[in-house]
């Protein structure tokens, strides 16, 4: 009993830590619509600044105010990443601060990395809190009692301050209407400034208060940031009570899951939230959001098929392409055989994202299914290169066929961590079902047929599928019912109302990404000659957003050159240096800056707006 | 006329590629009620929304009370006292009348009235019985007395009032314009743009026509009721 009753607590003690970190990141999101990935990052330096401040100074003091000091210092941080980069993006696409905030997290992984070193750092015991007390005859940590008391004692503070403070009443009317509030003589710059400090500060927060209970190490920033994004959405984007309820939810998950259902803790956590927001779409204190005004986004351009200049250069492109192998060698083809598999990747992303409005954080999912396909097929069944090749989309559309139809029911943030929960689902199913995937080790000996195995032979095939792919694709989005995907995306209401069952084009949408995925997913597994469940873990769905969103969402060439780009520099990069981390972010941070609205979406506008004058006149 | 309190020289804005605004010119003089006539689409929301800024492609010299805000941003132009009441209200319906009003409230101004919430509920009496009740939770008049009432706690020079007739009951049309009889009555400049020329007779002093983003016709309130010609063309449906 007493085993249970203090696992019970220290769930709680964990509980207060997410739900720091949750409530600041909510905080965020609500004001400024930022999806700020880099929250888990300022977990981590929160975490390795108290450390140091403690290590360096020492004592009592050193320690507890070693935790102000990194709370304090995370907000600073967060405020110079709001007035470098973020100010500069509240304009841009939506998502796209997304993409400046994943440049930052790697930014800040290399720094750490420089300044605290890769092993793990065991910080002091707090002062004045090291013993335990006695619990039903279990010994429990006074440390955790006091977290176990703090997470309350800031949700009643942030209450507070929300509610009775004139900060506190501006911030909830910016988080309603920014352009009113800006208009009635609030400088939204620096309310949204102060915002970040406040939601980095509690991240950073977080992160010094956990110091005494885990190992400062370099993987608390992507970790804690999926974790803290399940917390807010499964409690409801905005509501504070409602992330401290999910925050206790999921403490209790993690705390109890190891022990009753140790072969599926991975994913007990996303499956939870899965059921909640199948069963509660907005979390579960959400309200339905209502649509934010003066978001300062100006309506999605309309696409505009390929002009004729447009389409020689892409033939010029396909030219290139063709020819390459002539000089290229295996090296270079085993790249861009990869590049060309990822153009698939982003096109198919795209496709859901772009024109269908729909966004997610958990592609790699049905890429991994296709590449499992290819795999399993080879491993269990002896079945050839063409059988997998043809089993991939299938088993790709199959998934996305399957988690499309609860997917389609949300729509926003929420509809892409959905789809981030049954990523994760698939990942762990792959990672631990040991007999029939491999697990860790995952499939070897996956090579392509005898005829297609040369590089440049497969470099061709590659080349034929994937054009053909696209082309595919940007046919369906200028068919009917590409111009009915985009209806459903920009009015959805009177869409419905002309006849329209908008929730079915979104599933056959997402259907067709999953497909399309899966065959890319397919091409990468031969072309890799092995397969493994990093395929469709989250940083591969965090790739896939990337070259989307550099390339520019609603630009169709978009996932085309972002693709390339991301690609072509992580692959070049990691050879030239170990802080690739630090360069590729400094690189998007630097893109983000000087295109925001994409490359191709710049491009675009740099040779659209001469033709669309002559349209015009 | 004395010297203007707000001058538009040469406005021109975009949406897009679309081209709203085309050379709108306006002066509107301290103390004044001038009214911007016109009909739907005409582009009356346009030209406040490009005043105050919030029209991202905007061309053109304004100024308001000797500053220039061609360049200004939405919440700087607040500040220099002038005030926008939108169209659609846009209550914060989340907040209670109380906190909307907190969200206007800016520093007293010297030459222009100093507005508290107990001197605005002398102004909308209904607005003193729910102090406590959240926005959404208001009917379309109530609401559109809020969103004035937020403006004032600016304590403004001047506003600029979109449509405040639009979609209300005849009393709560006439008690606005009597609200707006009495901001004037203490020195308050305000222009309001109509599609009602009943309404806009009642209060204003001048007006400007607007039409697919041009103004036709300027004049006072009682020259335009008189000139049948130009109502037909611009005015009447």
């Amino acid at each position: 009993m007493g085993f249970y009753v203090t696992q019970f607590m220290s769930g709680l003690a964990q509980a207060a830590t997410l739900f720091l970190v949750a409530s600041g990141l909510s905080i965020i999101f609500g004001v400024t619509r930022i999806v700020n990935f880099a929250h888990g990052s300022f977990y981590m330096l929160g975490a390795y600044m108290a450390y140091t401040v403690s290590d360096v100074v020492g004592g009592f003091a050193g320690f507890w105010g070693g935790i102000v000091a990194a709370a304090l210092a995370a907000g600073v941080i967060g405020v110079v990443m709001e007035m470098v980069l973020l100010r500069r993006l509240y304009r841009s696409p939506e998502l796209f601060q997304l993409l400046a905030t994943f440049g930052v997290v790697l930014v800040i992984q290399d720094l750490a990395l420089t300044i605290w070193g890769p092993e793990d750092l065991l910080g002091p015991r707090a002062p004045g809190l090291e013993g335990r007390v006695r619990i039903l005859g279990q010994a429990f940590p006074q440390y955790d009692v006091f977290l176990i008391v703090l997470g309350p004692v800031v949700l009643a503070l942030l209450l507070l301050l929300f509610k009775w403070t004139r900060w506190g009443t501006l911030v909830r009317a910016a988080t309603q209407d920014r352009e009113m509030t800006g208009a009635l003589g609030v400088n939204e710059r620096r309310l949204f400034t102060s915002v970040l400090f406040v939601g980095c500060a509690l991240a950073g927060l977080g992160g010094a208060l956990q110091v005494p209970r885990e190992a400062v190490n370099l993987q608390m920033d992507v970790s804690m940031v999926v974790e803290a994004f399940v917390v807010v959405v499964v409690g409801g984007m905005g509501s504070l009570m409602g992330a401290f309820l999910a925050a206790l939810l999921i403490g209790q998950l993690q705390a109890f899951g190891i022990l009753i259902f140790p072969q599926i803790t991975l994913v007990l956590v996303f499956l939870v939230m899965a059921v909640v927001l199948v069963v509660r779409p907005y979390g579960l204190l959400g309200k339905p959001p209502a649509a934010a005004r003066g978001a300062a986004h100006a309506p999605e351009a309309p696409l505009r098929p390929a002009g004729l200049p447009a389409k020689l250069f892409g033939v010029a492109v396909l030219a290139v392409l063709l020819l390459l192998p002539v000089v290229a060698g295996q090296y270079a083809l085993v790249v861009l055989t990869e590049t060309l598999v990822l153009v698939l990747f982003a096109a198919s992303l795209h496709f859901m994202m772009g024109p269908g409005g729909m966004v997610s954080f958990g592609h790699a999912a049905y890429f991994g299914l296709g590449a499992y396909a290819a795999g399993l097929l080879t491993k269990h069944m002896d079945g050839g290169m063409l059988a997998g090749l043809v089993t991939a989309p299938v088993l790709g559309g199959l998934g996305a066929l399957l988690f499309g139809w609860f997917c389609v029911r949300l729509s926003g943030v929420y509809l892409a961590m959905l789809t981030l929960a049954f990523a994760q689902i698939v990942w762990s199913v792959a990672f631990q079902w040991t007999a029939v995937t491999g697990g860790d080790n995952g499939i070897l000996g996956v090579w392509p047929a005898p005829w297609a195995s040369a590089k440049w032979v497969y470099y061709y095939l590659t080349l034929a599928v994937v054009t053909g792919a696209v082309l595919m694709l940007r046919r369906a989005i200028f068919a009917p019912f590409g111009y009915a995907m985009r209806a459903g995306r920009d009015s959805p209401l009177r869409s419905e109302a002309i006849g329209m069952d908008v929730r079915r084009l979104q599933w056959l949408a997402f259907t067709a990404a999953g497909a399309m995925a899966g065959l890319a997913g397919g091409l990468y597994a031969y072309a890799k000659g092995s397969v493994f469940p990093t395929f469709l873990s989250v940083p591969a769905s965090v790739d896939a957003l990337v070259m989307v969103l550099m390339g520019g969402v609603q630009t169709i060439a978009g996932p085309l050159v972002g693709a390339a780009v991301f690609h072509g520099l992580e692959t070049e990069v990691v050879r030239y240096t170990d802080f690739w981390r630090l360069i590729l972010g400094g690189i998007i941070i630097l893109l983000v800056l000087a295109f925001p609205k994409g490359i191709a979406g710049a491009a675009d506008a740099w040779f659209g707006s001469g033709r669309s004058a002559e349209g015009r006149a | 006329m004395t010297s203007p309190l707000l001058t538009v020289n040469g406005l021109n804005s975009f949406y897009g590629r679309a081209h709203i605004l085309a050379d709108v010119d306006l002066q509107v003089g301290a103390g004044e009620v001038v009214a911007l006539m016109g009909r739907n689409g005409a582009g009356k929301s346009t030209t406040f929304r490009s005043i105050m800024g919030l029209v991202e492609q905007r061309r053109g010299a304004l100024s308001f009370g000797g500053a220039d805000i061609s360049t200004a941003e939405p919440f700087e132009i607040a500040r220099l006292g002038l005030g926008y009441v939108p169209e659609d209200r846009r209550i914060f319906t989340e907040l209670t009348v109380m906190e909307n009003l907190e969200v206007g409230r800016q520093p007293a101004r010297a030459g222009s009235p100093t507005w508290t919430p107990e001197r605005l509920f002398d102004l909308f009496p209904n607005l003193a019985e729910m102090r406590d009740r959240p926005g959404g939770r208001m009917s379309g008049g109530e609401q559109q007395m809020l969103t004035i009432a937020r403006t004032l706690m600016g304590n403004p020079r001047m506003i600029l009032l979109d449509e405040p007739s639009e979609g209300l009951a005849p009393r709560i049309v006439e008690m606005m314009a009597n609200a707006i009889v009495a901001l004037k009555s203490q020195g308050l400049t305000v222009m309001l743009c109509e599609q009602n020329l009943h309404f806009a007779a009642l209060v204003s002093d001048r007006a400007y026509v607007i039409e697919k983003g041009r103004i036709r016709y300027q004049g006072t309130m009682a020259a335009l009721q008189a000139d049948d010609e130009v109502r037909r063309a611009y005015l009447t449906m």
